[in-house]
């Protein structure tokens, strides 16, 4: 869409701030402090532990990151079997009877 | 006494949306629903419009009220009133009738007294969300309503059988909670008939097929009903948390936890945006559904606050997505990126959406859903069960709090350049963005509509969800799983794809059996006609025409002595000999006596 329009004087207006890699480092950096913080904020609380994984040091920041970083992983593999292409189910001449034609997503 | 079930009004109501001028209706459509909202409010605890049915089998009761069917009756009509707000755009009268009668059945089930209503409500829910689906008038919604509508047949057929057994076992056709250690097949083919609308794997792609289908605002609307009616059926049919000799069905928690991580999985390998929010459904679905297993007054109680903030929030990034679709015209993450320099506002509220969806501190997500894992926290024997959901809840902010955003309004900018959503979309998403952070902020409202008042069982006060120690570490698990997204970012890449689900079955073996069916049937019949039509009856009309003339002149040749030639001329003009023609009639005459 904004591709036509004239481009200049568009873009200095535009509001990029996420696109600029000078906020991305700032992102960045604020997503380790904070993890950081969150980790030193540990030793203020007591946790009244009732399993006894629970008692391991930074439980929670170590769940958080090996569950998600094994979910990935899983999803990759998975991925490799379950994922086809988008017209897997519905190639040109495999039209069922049932499948006709239909109109936009109109209101 | 109120006599008048708040699903008829809604029902009935819908009657009148077609005939009303465009203006009109758009109020309407948001006045019904606020209407069953405070008439709902209003209603006082009781069973109500009851009348008899079937003699000796009790009465079917239309409107049960209690704080369970209250709560999820004020949490469905609310949502109704934003959601139409939201669908203002809307110009068509067909979705919204589908749509109010959609809504009218879960209301319908929610506050049913029997079995029978429940059923007749739940297929009535069925048959109004398949057009909901094909109102979006796209051949793919009519291929996803037709399986949708299959596999809802389907898991009605089993309810129905489990109603039925069941009402044989207990003799009345009453909805109490059946008891684990009562259990007989009739239960059983109701949890199974429950837990297909509840989309638990392997039961469950009907959802993510036919979900992302429908049109902006249909896919909004069911996502609040189908699977939260089927919690509600599972905390008022598997627990019963004032009894105590009542047991729990543990097999709901083993059902839950598998359809949490399954969510998260699945919603990691999505492409389309909508298709993400519909597993992310599937995955928190699993946390109410573990929790009816539990089935303790905690749990029961974390369910329907989970239930109650579970809509709220899911409707928000429904109607994010939504917006998005509705201005750009496209749902895949492949095909979207950059839309937060246009799209501000649906970024921000879709945001305060995907934050509850996972349970920060200070969202709704984080006082209803810690109130079920702070329960199963308490179970020493439910370790497994409390890991996985904290996995899961991890997952959750993995898949839903910053893979939906990220992709959607930021990643790559793909050129998009769209006006912001329509203002009456901004008003339906602030209104549901303010409750998102008033019931994190403030949980006295949503504790009070709880069956037992969010009391903590352990401590015997009302349950606490803010603690230091809680915040801290919900903050780190949240946290980690941030910094694990974007350090995995590459592995995450998004692929222009879809994901085989379990609907892969019945889609490749439905065209198989389709073309099974087609060959041989179709080959009959044209073999069957070719046999009897066409060559057939052409022997037959030429035997007709010519048969009796030639028995007649054989008959006559060996008689009469008379040729057959002759005989026929004979026919032709009518005029036979008396001997001839009395012969011919004594042989007619010996025809008929030997047949």
């Amino acid at each position: 869409m904004s591709e036509e329009q004239p481009k200049q004087e568009k873009q200095n207006k535009e509001f990029d701030w996420f696109d600029r890699p000078k906020s991305r480092r700032l992102l960045w950096i604020l997503l380790w402090a904070i993890c950081g913080l969150f980790l030193l904020l540990e030793f203020t609380i007591k946790r009244k532990a009732v399993f006894t994984i629970e008692k391991m040091p930074f439980f929670f920041a170590i769940l958080g990151f090996v569950a998600c970083a094994v979910s990935i992983l899983i999803a990759k593999g998975l991925g490799y079997i379950l994922k086809v292409p988008e017209d897997y189910y519905e190639p040109e001449e495999d039209r069922l009877p049932w499948d006709v034609e239909g109109g936009e997503d109109n209101a | 006494m109120p006599e008048f079930p708040p699903a008829l009004l809604l029902i009935f109501g819908a009657a009148l949306v077609p005939i009303l001028p465009l203006a009109a209706r758009r109020i309407y459509v948001i006045a019904l629903p606020l209407a069953a909202l405070a008439y709902i409010f209003g209603l006082p605890h009781g069973e109500f419009a009851q009348i008899t049915l079937l003699q000796g089998f009790g009465e079917m009761t239309g409107l049960r009220v209690d704080k369970l069917s209250k709560a999820f009756g004020i949490i469905f009509t609310l949502n109704a009133v934003i959601a139409f707000l939201f669908a203002f755009y809307v110009k068509r009268s067909d979705q919204h009738v589908a749509a109010l009668v959609y809504i009218g059945g879960a209301l319908g089930v929610v506050f049913a007294g029997d079995l029978i209503s429940v059923y007749i409500y739940w297929e009535l829910m069925a048959v109004a969300s398949t057009f909901i689906i094909l109102a979006r008038q796209t051949e793919r919604a009519k291929g996803a309503a037709f399986r949708y509508l299959l596999i809802h047949i389907v898991g009605g057929l089993i309810l129905l059988a489990g109603i039925v057994l069941t009402i044989g076992a207990q003799g009345s056709i009453a909805f109490d909670p059946f008891s684990w250690d009562a259990r007989h097949l009739g239960t059983w083919l109701i949890l199974v008939g429950v837990l297909v609308n509840a989309a638990a794997p392997p039961f469950s792609a009907w959802l993510s097929d036919a979900y992302p289908e429908a049109s902006v605002t249909g896919g909004l609307i069911l996502s609040a009903y189908t699977t939260k009616t089927s919690v509600y059926v599972l905390l008022r049919g598997f627990t019963d948390p004032g009894n105590a000799a009542h047991e729990a069905w543990p097999i709901l928690i083993v059902v839950g936890c598998v359809m949490a991580l399954y969510g998260i999985i699945f919603a990691l390998l999505e492409n389309d945006m909508r298709r993400i929010l519909a597993y992310s459904i599937i995955n928190q679905v699993g946390f109410m559904v573990c929790a009816a297993g539990v089935g303790t007054s905690m749990a029961v109680d974390g369910a329907v606050a989970h239930a109650f903030c579970h809509i709220i929030y899911k409707s928000l990034l429904w109607m994010s997505a939504g917006a998005v679709l509705y201005r750009v015209g496209k749902s895949k993450c492949t095909e979207l990126g950059g839309l937060y320099k246009t799209m501000p506002l649906t970024l921000i509220f879709g945001t305060i959406g995907a934050l509850a969806i996972s349970a920060l501190p200070f969202t709704s997500g984080f006082t209803s859903k810690t109130m079920i894992v702070s329960d199963i926290h308490h179970h020493a024997e439910l370790f497994w069960a409390w890991l996985v959901l904290e996995i899961a809840s991890a997952g959750v902010f993995l898949h839903a709090g910053i893979k939906f955003p990220y992709f959607v309004f930021f990643n790559k900018d793909r050129g998009h350049r769209p006006k912001e959503a329509p203002k009456t979309m901004l008003i339906a998403m602030a209104i549901l963005a303010f409750f998102c952070i008033l019931l994190g902020c403030w949980k006295a409202p949503l504790y009070a509509l709880l069956p037992n008042g969010g009391l903590d069982s352990y401590t015997g006060e009302t349950y606490q969800p803010y603690k230091w120690a809680k915040i801290i570490t919900q903050m780190q698990l949240l946290m980690f799983s941030a910094l694990v997204f974007f350090l995995f970012l590459k592995l995450l890449k998004r692929t222009p794809t879809i994901v085989l689900d379990t609907d892969w079955f019945y889609r490749k073996f439905g065209k198989i059996g389709y073309r099974f069916a087609d060959g041989l049937f179709n080959t009959l019949n044209a073999t069957v006609h070719r046999v009897v039509v066409i060559s057939g009856l052409g022997k037959l009309g030429a035997f007709l025409a010519k048969g009796p003339q030639e028995v007649v002149g054989a008959l006559g040749d060996m008689f009469a002595g008379e040729s057959s030639d002759k005989i026929a001329e004979r026919l032709r003009s009518g005029t036979f000999p008396i001997g001839l023609a009395a012969l011919f009639g004594m042989l007619l005459f010996a025809l008929l006596y030997f047949l």
